[in-house]
Formats: C-alpha cells, structure tokens, sequence
C-alpha cells in the first residue's frame, strides 16, 4: 500500500483539520471528534445533518454550507460515524425548526444515526430522517435491507439543503428530501479497487482486463464481473440499467458523472459525451449536468451516472443559491 | 456462578481473542463485506480495555453496560450498534448483581438476542451473527435441561454457534452489506455470526 498519510489512526481528523483549515470561512470542527459544522451557524431554519465513513470526500464536510448542510459527520473510512458523534452534531445545528438527517441506505448507517435520533429526541430536539437508496445495481426488496445510497445523496443535500434554506417546515423539507430520492436513480463500475488505510491492502481484486459492474462506493461487489469495453459501451449499458428502473421518458433530468477518485476528468467527459448523447437520442432533455467528484471511494478508479427526474419545484431548489466548499450554485 | 471479578477477566479475554483474529475477521469481511469487522472490533475492545480502571469493583450490570456503551461509541459500522446493545441489554438485565449462574445468564443472553434483533431488523436466516446466537442459546439451555451441567451446555453452546457459522455458508445475507450480492454471498461465513463465536468459546472457557 502506497499513500500519502502520517498515520492510519490519524487519517480521518487530519484530513478533517485540513479541510477546517482551508475553507475556515465555511466550516468548523466540533471538540468532541470528526463533526464538521457550518462556521456561523443560521437560526430559523430547519437543520440538515449527513455523514458516513470518511473516503468519499469531498462528501459530506465539503457540502457543509448555505444552501446545503448544516452538518456532516465522518467516521472511521468507510465505516459508519457512531452515536454519539451523530448525537453532538445534531445538538450543535438543532434549531427550533428541527433537524433532518440525510441517511444513506447502509445497515450501520441507518442504526447509529437512529440511536443518535432517539438520543436527541430524549433531549427534546425534533428529528425526523430520509433514507437514500439511489443504487439501481443493487436488487431493491421488501426481504433485503435494499438499495445502497451512492451519488445521488449530493443533489438530496443541495434541494433538500435549499427547501430548508427558504425557511420551509420540518415536514416539508422532509417531503421534498424524499421527492429527490423517488426521483434519483445511480448506477456505477470501477475499473480498480481502493484501499482502505487501516486495511493496508485493497478491498477486492480485479485483473488488468476486467472491470466491476454496479460497485458501491465502497468497493463492495456489484452485480457482476465482465471485461472492461470502451466508455461509449459502459455507459450504454448503465444507463439501459437505469433508465428501465424509472420511467424518464419525456422528462428533464439533471445528470451527475461522478468520479471514484482516481478517474481523470478527461475520462469523466468522454463519459458525459455518450450520456448526453443517448438521453438526446431517447427524448430526455438535460437540464444541468455536473461533472466531477463528489462522493468518491478513496482512490478508485471507476464512476457511476447519476439521473434526477426533475419537476418545477426541483428545478428552482437545485439552481437556488448554494455556498459550500465543494458545491456551489 | 461467577463473580464480577470474572466477568472482567471474561471481558479482558474477549478483546485478546478478538485482537487474535483481527485480520481473519476482516478477511471474511472483505470477501462479502466492506473489510473492516476485525479493526473496528479490535479498536472497540481496546477502548474497552481502557475503561478497566474505572470498572474494578462495580456490579456486573455497570460493567456489561459500559462496554456497551463503549462498544456502541468506539467501533461503528453496524457491529458497534449490534454488540453495543447486545452488551448494554445483557447490563441492564444485571443491573446491581455481584454474582450470576447459569440461569442469568441464559436471561442476559436471551435479552442480547432480542436487542440484536430489534436493533438489526432481523432474524435468523439472514446470515447475521443471528444465526449462531439463537441456536448457541437453546443448545445451551436443552443440555442443561439434559445434564444439569453448565461446563456440557456452554460446550454445546459453542458447538452449535460455530455449527451456526457453517450454516451461515449455505445462505443468502439478506442484511448488512453482504446482501447486495445476493447468490454471490452463498459459500461465504458471516464475519458477524464468526465474532460471536469466537465470543461464546471465550466465555465457555472460563466458567
């Protein structure tokens, strides 16, 4: 394993500090561990609270911000922020409008943000959660714990983000939240693994040819294993995936190419050149597209094509003002 | 019976073995899972180690219920929150007692079960750690019917979490990150189901 770290113990503050120490105008870390909050905190709103392992950065501390979150908690990479971490964040934001808590669909994720609710609400604070299940790759059952949370968890932050910003309810928030997860739909491959730094080696292997199709974001096996064929074809096939997951004939929709970490951003647009090309062929009208990193895998090669069916109201909330670190509107 | 003197020496063995079998549980996890149960376990009874000061002389229900709490602060991932409340369940049904039998036992470890499986969503079935504590219980409870000898039932205890373990091999994992690959998950162990076995085997050798 070949990284540029101090220390594996160390990993998840320091990169926390540095990401304090650059952007100190928008974010500030808690005392009490790995909690990044927005620098003034803003009255009279609804506050939004999301997180998880750390390795997908810039998600979440990079979309603490106006317009977007409130906070953000890292956990160890990979793994899921605990309790009580959970539990001082959503102390520091709650106003008196409530608190929502942006969950992605992983059975470590939902149980320690719901231990931190139930500690919160003990305490009288309002907390209400979505869960985000965007991942098409993954088989969706009322038996199974369901859908992953991938890419898409950034445009719940960003509309949901600017819902609360208006000054919307607590309800509210939590109905459009829930509006963009009805409507989001991701799917993704990787052509290499990553590797977690307390690990030291990656979490699964590929050979020079092959790829993994339908990877989540934390190198877990996707739906199959093939080998790798040209952009044009990957995408092809991805959004045959998604696009017979969720009617978007005749929709708008906003699109999100997402690179893994150790994609180049030349790659990332030849990607984005077949998928406007195949949406346009099919009748979807692009409404804003956005290329880049926003919920990597640590250094993993590989994407994933992000499609939000849109509607008036989600059109005006994603292009409503937002200021965050690795965001903005 | 054992006195809370022992369960702090069970508690402290626990965390040797877990330690032991740090990168053989990852390993599993990284097969099926996101690789990470063994560090995160480890890290969680490390921290539990360091709490052992402040524990010398307490009850046995304070003590299961800080490394609960402990467990539940310190490990993350979904372990933290299952082991977290097994252990802080098992506490709370001990509140106060110096000593515990079998019997107590049998009622903490039937209580840890349900915490599990309300905190989990889950049964049995689902390839969870579920799958060798429920049997691991009734096998110890049917040999202490049989034989009305605790040594014999916490062996068949044992016997039957790891037999657990093997049947975790034949089934889908319809929980935790091991469930999006569906048939693929089949042939593989269940870290979860394997840290709990490795928990009983310690705890049957050293009452």
């Amino acid at each position: 394993m070949k990284k540029i770290i101090n220390e594996v113990g160390l990993v998840e503050e320091q990169m926390i500090l540095g990401m304090v120490k650059a952007y100190p105008q928008y974010l500030a870390k808690l005392d009490c561990g790995n909690v990044v909050v927005r620098a003034r905190k803003k009255e009279g709103k609804v506050a939004l609270i999301s997180g998880g392992g750390s390795g997908h950065e810039p998600a979440h501390g990079g979309f603490v911000g106006e317009g977007m979150l409130d906070a953000a908690v890292a956990g160890a990479v990979f793994t899921s922020p605990t309790p009580d971490q959970i539990y001082e964040g959503i102390k520091a934001i709650a106003t008196d409008k409530g608190v929502l808590m942006v969950i992605k669909n992983y059975t470590g994720d939902v149980m320690n943000f719901e231990m931190a609710a139930e500690m919160a609400q003990a305490e009288g604070i309002e907390v209400k959660q979505v869960v985000v299940n965007d991942d098409v790759a993954v088989k969706d059952s009322l038996y199974t714990v369901g859908r992953r949370g991938v890419a898409g968890t950034v445009f719940v932050h960003k509309i949901a983000g600017a819902k609360a910003e208006e000054g919307a309810s607590l309800d509210e928030v939590q109905a459009t939240a829930q509006k963009v997860i009805d409507n989001v739909r991701t799917m993704g491959i990787a052509i290499t693994p990553c590797t977690v730094p307390a690990a030291g080696k990656p979490g699964f292997e590929l050979s020079e040819n092959e790829m993994e199709v339908g990877i989540g974001i934390h190198g877990e096996p996707g739906t199959h294993r093939e080998p790798l064929r040209p952009a044009d074809e990957i995408v092809d096939m991805l959004l045959d995936r998604i696009l017979s997951d969720l009617d978007f004939t005749g929709s708008e929709v906003a699109v999100m190419i997402n690179g893994s970490g150790g994609t180049p951003l030349m790659e990332l647009f030849i990607i984005n050149n077949r998928v406007a090309d195949v949406l346009k062929s099919k009748g979807i009208k692009v409404y804003r597209t956005f290329v880049g990193e926003f919920m990597t895998s640590i250094e993993m090669q590989g994407f994933s094509v992000t499609l939000l069916r849109m509607d008036d109201e989600l059109k005006r909330l994603l292009d409503a003002k937002a200021d965050t670190p690795a965001f903005k509107a | 019976m054992i006195n809370q003197y022992k369960v702090l020496q069970i508690i402290r063995q626990i965390g040797n073995k877990i330690n032991e079998h740090k990168d053989f549980l990852t390993e599993l996890d990284n097969v099926i899972g996101d690789g990470d149960h063994g560090i995160n376990m480890a890290r969680g009874f490390a921290e539990v180690e360091k709490k052992f000061p402040t524990l010398e002389g307490k009850d046995i229900g304070t003590i299961l219920k800080t490394v609960g709490m402990t467990l539940v602060s310190t490990v993350g991932g979904a372990s933290g929150p299952l082991y977290g409340t097994a252990f802080m369940k098992a506490g709370a049904a001990l509140t106060g007692k110096s000593e515990m039998d079998i019997n107590d036992f049998l009622n903490v470890f039937q209580q840890a079960i349900e915490g599990v499986m309300q905190r989990g969503r889950s049964t049995t079935g689902e390839k969870t750690m579920l799958d060798a504590m429920v049997p691991a219980k009734e096998a110890i409870e049917k040999t202490l019917a049989d034989t009305n000898d605790v040594k014999k039932a916490m062996e068949a205890g044992v016997a039957a979490a790891k037999e657990g373990v093997e049947y975790t091999k034949t089934i889908i994992a319809k929980k935790g990150r091991a469930s999006y690959l569906g048939e693929r998950s089949i042939g593989h162990q269940d870290p979860g189901a394997t840290s709990f076995a490795l928990i009983l085997e310690v705890i049957a050798s050293m009452v």
